[in-house]
C-alpha cells in the first residue's frame, strides 16, 4: 500500500543548454555555486558522477545548520539524466532518491527535478539492482519554507 | 547510547511517516478525514453513508487511519465516534516542506548561475 509517498516535482524552462546545465549539476566546481536552500555557503561538494559513484554536498544554511546530504549515483546519460540516492543524516526520514532530468526545448533546456520518497518494495529493488523504479513513483506536490 | 536513541527515533519518525502517506493514498480515506475535520465526532455509520459503504468496508479504512495515527476513535454506549489527530499529517507536511524550499531555492540559484553564462 505504499503507492503514494510524498515527493518534489520543480520543472523550469532554462535559456541555456543542455550541456551547459548538464555541467553545473555534474561539475563540483559548478555545484558549489548553487546548491543550497538560503544565502549559507555550500562548503563541499563532490561527485563521481557514474552509477555506482558517490554523491556528497555539504551546506550551511543562515542559522548555522550544517547538512550533508550523500548519496550514490543510480543512473548518468549526459545531458540527458541524472539519478542518484539521496541520504541527509540527522534528519528524520530514510533514503529519498533525486532525479534531475533534461530536454532541449525551445534553444534551451527543459528542466525537471523530482525528489521522491522510496516506497519499501522500491527499496528492496534498489538493493537488488534498480529496475524501473522511477515508472512506478507518483508525485505529490508541496509548499513553503525549509524549515527553520 | 544518545546515538542509539536518537538513531531509534529517527527510525520510527521515519517508518511513521510512511504509515502516513500509505493512509493518505486512498480518495475515500481522504475524503473521510476532510468530512472529520468539519464534523468532528461522527460516527462509523455517519462516516460511511455518503459513500455507499457497507460498514466493514468503512471499517478497515477506519483501521488504517487509525494504524497511521490519523484518527482516534472512542466509544460512548454502542456508538464509536472518530476524530482527526493532526500530528503524523504534521510530520508528513514537514518533508515535503524542507524538500520543496531547498529546492526551489537552490534550482533558481542553478537556473541564474547558467544562464548567466549564457547571456
Amino acid at each position: 500500500m505504499t503507492n503514494s509517498l510524498p515527493s518534489v516535482t520543480i520543472v523550469r524552462r532554462i535559456k541555456a543548454s543542455p550541456a551547459k546545465v548538464w555541467a553545473a549539476i555534474t561539475q563540483p566546481k559548478l555545484m558549489m555555486q548553487w546548491w543550497g536552500p538560503d544565502a549559507g555557503p555550500t562548503l563541499r561538494a563532490e561527485a563521481d558522477v557514474r552509477p555506482g559513484g558517490r554523491f556528497s554536498v555539504v551546506f550551511r544554511l543562515l542559522n548555522g545548520d550544517e547538512h550533508n546530504p550523500t548519496g550514490i549515483y543510480q543512473e548518468v546519460v549526459p545531458e540527458k539524466k541524472l539519478v542518484f540516492t539521496w541520504e541527509a543524516p540527522g534528519m528524520p526520514e530514510r533514503e529519498s532518491l533525486v532525479t534531475f532530468l533534461l530536454e532541449p526545448f525551445d534553444g534551451g533546456t527543459r528542466l525537471t527535478l523530482l525528489h521522491e520518497h522510496l516506497p519499501d518494495e522500491a527499496r528492496e529493488s534498489h538493493a537488488a539492482g534498480w529496475n524501473g523504479l522511477l515508472d512506478k513513483l507518483p508525485i505529490f506536490l508541496g509548499v513553503t519554507e525549509w524549515a527553520s | 547510547m544518545t546515538k542509539a536513541i536518537l538513531r531509534y527515533m529517527v527510525k520510527y519518525q521515519a517508518s511513521r511517516m510512511d504509515r502516513t502517506f500509505s493512509a493518505l493514498a486512498d480518495p475515500t480515506r481522504r475524503a473521510v478525514l476532510l468530512r472529520l475535520k468539519d464534523k468532528p465526532g461522527l460516527s462509523v455509520s455517519e462516516l460511511a453513508r455518503p459513500f455507499s459503504l457497507k460498514l466493514p468496508g468503512m471499517m478497515k479504512h477506519l483501521d488504517v487511519l487509525s494504524d497511521a495515527g490519523l484518527i482516534t476513535r472512542s466509544k460512548t454506549g454502542r456508538t464509536v465516534s472518530v476524530n482527526l489527530s493532526v500530528r503524523p499529517m504534521r510530520e508528513a507536511m514537514e518533508w515535503l516542506k524542507r524538500y520543496e524550499s531547498l529546492w526551489t531555492i537552490s534550482i533558481d540559484r542553478l537556473v541564474a548561475l547558467v544562464e548567466k553564462d549564457s547571456e
